[in-house]
């Protein structure tokens, strides 16, 4: 997928400016947050459970190598193919091959956010190959102009009911429906003949099991079984860190995992899919392949930021993230929104390309504090902006601006020199008012709210007085 | 509970903004019985350089923190944000030089917000201080999710007869502030400020309290630049110590 992360602050501020996009962000907000809340509290020992969940995505991390073998060993036992791809053009090429191979030429396609990265629908329409989403949401954005999803388990979450109404009147030429079931009844018979006629299933995989060498998924549409069971081609392109020990481990996920993401008890659906159709059984694929994706993964693992690929993908960072809920996820720019994006962005598609993302936060931890896997996102955040600083990457004047404060605050005279120059300055600008309405100093803050004026002296200088009064009194 | 020896770290936004803050915090902890002491070559503590990327700048003004405030039985600073930048991440940043490491180590081990250590290690009866009035506690970020304050102002506010506190919604989500996020991305920051400016006025408290100033300061210009001339933004010292 394209990068436009280095947009980040013009996309922010054009999302504040777009009052569609605000209304929406407005009618989605927190119902995930209320959601998610009620659905822990199912759980008795929550943080033990998290404490679990990030032990056992360790343990993969930690020997990465090993558990995929073991997962590859496992599959190919059961029949399926594993593949191994460096980056998205890999990907793309791999799943172009495998269409011809069986001569394909319409795949249903289940979520998956890889597939995105690797801008692989466009890589198959390029070869002749029609790629059909079947999730709501992604297909929605699949037929408005291929618009990129903005949230990676609500992909359409940006847009309204008014939208969709308009959108399949228009598509599908048919009269305009404003109830949602008639929508979605509208979606489902368009999409029911492309589940039918369809030759190869692609999906993501939520986890890749080594002691089975199954995959799960969690969906909530039935879309997925479609997908993955009525084709006698099925695809699964997933990250290679998507892969865990055992079906214990992954009971232990699931707990946690849709409870974060939607917070459901457990998703409407959740498959795990073991193996090609054996000669007794009904459904199945035929032919069962493994995509296994490295773009930039393994280069992460045993470095400094390698806690992020405990990640499971469920959205809850951005959920909870004050600086998404108020601009969506599209300003991010790439596939991955919130603070989760702004790791992976830089981790996947260059520091150099996402300058903004990393700062793109307030560092308030609500992130780190609602991740299932516990990973440190704001400490994340702020060794990827240590890293810009130390490449260099950072702005000159703000780079400059640091390093003389930082001199001037090493020099309490100076610093306290500076402090009361300060203070009456901003007290004189404010004047009769109280408040900074622009600021020359720092205008950006003044752009959406005063500053509020100081009382004029600093706290150093009327200290001193005080303890030289005390003296002289004494 | 008697001369227990405070250094007081007041932080570069009292010191430059609002003064009377340091002064109520230095009220609250005299009048617990503490001998409180606040070092005059104190500046910064060096945490806008550390979340901007220049960990020298970070390291050297943590060292001069460190080195300023050892002899003290506490360090007690009016910031949940500073004060978990003390205890939170000085250790951190000594991994290759053990000596500072130890003295980060045992700074932190006897660093408190303030309402932290007046609730919580000097167990104050009563506060010096009243406030007559309804208000609304904001919650700031570092100060609940890293240092656990959320009771201990609440607490000592009950301890004022006058004071009526009325929750919102929302308490705890962020003002939007973030140190230098306000000023990279002033639209967004006063975009999520607007949401808490929403909250406080939801609530009908005429007074907002925090613990913060960087959020006061943030809370407090927006209500402003939204046509809010009366919502009172104070810092929970000056409410304790009756200096609001």
């Amino acid at each position: 997928m394209e990068i436009k992360s280095m947009r980040f602050k013009a996309n922010a501020e054009a999302s504040l400016a777009n009052v569609v996009l605000q209304g929406n962000l407005k009618n989605a907000k927190g119902k995930f947050v209320t959601k998610r809340a009620e659905a822990i509290k199912e759980i008795d020992d929550f943080e033990g459970t998290r404490d679990a969940a990030a032990a056992i995505r360790n343990k993969v991390i930690d020997n990465l190598d090993l558990w995929l073998e073991r997962f590859e060993t496992r599959a190919q036992e059961t029949g399926a193919t594993v593949l191994w791809a460096k980056d998205g053009a890999e990907v793309c090429r791999l799943v172009t091959e495998i269409a011809r191979k069986h001569g394909v030429t319409k795949v249903t396609k289940s979520k998956s956010m890889l597939s995105e990265e690797a801008g692989l629908n466009q890589a198959l329409e390029a070869a002749g190959i029609q790629p059909v989403e079947t999730d709501l949401g992604e297909y929605i954005l699949q037929v408005d102009n291929n618009e990129p999803p903005s949230h990676i388990i609500a992909p359409a979450v940006h847009k309204s009911l008014d939208d969709v109404a308009d959108l399949f009147h228009k598509v599908h030429g048919t009269p305009r429906k404003t109830e949602i079931p008639a929508l979605t009844r509208e979606a489902r018979e368009v999409l029911r003949g492309h589940f039918l006629s369809a030759e190869m299933g692609l999906s993501g995989g939520n986890f890749l099991v080594a002691e089975t060498g199954s995959v799960a998924l969690v969906t909530n549409e039935g879309n997925g079984r479609m997908v993955t069971t009525m084709p006698k081609v099925h695809v699964v392109i997933t990250g290679i860190e998507k892969v865990i020990p055992t079906l214990e481990d992954l009971s232990t996920l699931m707990r946690l995992l849709p409870r974060s993401a939607t917070g459901q008890s457990i998703s409407n659906y959740f498959s795990i899919l073991t193996g090609v159709k054996k000669p007794e059984e009904h459904d199945g694929p035929e032919h069962l392949y493994f995509v296994l994706v490295d773009s930039g993964r393994a280069d992460v693992v045993g470095g400094e930021f390698h806690e992020m690929l405990r990640c499971i993908r469920c959205g809850a960072c951005m959920n909870h993230c004050p600086v998404y809920q108020t601009i969506g996820g599209h300003a991010y720019g790439w596939v991955y929104p919130g603070p989760m994006g702004s790791v992976l962005t830089p981790l996947y598609a260059g520091i150099e390309n996402s300058i903004d993302l990393p700062h793109a936060a307030t560092l308030c931890n609500q992130c780190g504090v609602v991740c299932p896997v516990k990973i440190p996102l704001p400490d994340l955040l702020r060794k990827l902006r240590e890293k810009q600083t130390d490449a260099g990457l950072r702005p000159l004047t703000e780079r400059i601006g640091l390093r003389v404060w930082a001199w001037v605050a090493q020099r309490p005279a100076l610093y306290g020199l500076g402090a009361r120059v300060g203070a009456r300055y901003l007290k004189w600008l404010a004047g009769e008012d109280k408040s900074i309405r622009l600021l020359p100093t720092a205008p950006e803050w003044t752009r959406g709210r005063d500053f509020p004026a100081p009382q004029g002296k600093t706290f150093r200088e009327l200290y001193a007085a005080r303890q030289n009064s005390a003296k002289g009194s004494a | 509970m008697a001369n227990k020896r405070v250094g007081l770290f007041v932080t570069c936004l009292v010191d430059l903004m609002r003064p009377r803050i340091g002064f109520a915090a230095l009220k609250l902890l005299e009048g617990a019985g503490c001998e409180v002491i606040v070092p005059d070559t104190q500046t910064c503590c060096g945490q806008p350089a550390w979340n901007s990327g220049d960990k020298g700048g970070a390291e050297a003004l943590a060292k001069k923190a460190i080195a300023e405030f050892e002899g003290f039985d506490y360090i007690v600073v009016p910031s949940g944000s500073c004060g978990d930048h003390i205890r939170t991440e000085y250790q951190g940043m000594f991994a290759d030089e053990p000596s500072w490491r130890d003295r980060a180590t045992a700074m932190a081990a006897r660093t408190y917000e303030l309402t932290d250590f007046l609730a919580t290690v000097l167990k104050v009866d009563s506060v010096p201080g009243d406030y007559e009035g309804t208000v609304t506690y904001h919650d700031s970020c570092s100060g609940l999710r890293s240092m656990g304050i959320k009771q201990q102002p609440r607490a000592l506010l009950a301890k004022m007869k006058g004071v009526e506190l009325k929750e919102m919604n929302g308490c705890e989500e962020c003002c939007g502030f973030g140190g230098t996020f306000s000023v990279k991305f002033g639209e967004v920051s006063a975009a999520i400020a607007e949401r808490k400016c929403d909250f406080i006025h939801a609530s009908g408290a005429p007074t907002v309290v925090g613990g913060d100033l960087g959020c006061l300061l943030n809370i407090e210009g927006k209500l402003r630049r939204m046509g809010d001339d009366s919502t009172r933004v104070l810092h929970v010292a000056e409410v304790l110590a009756g200096d609001a």
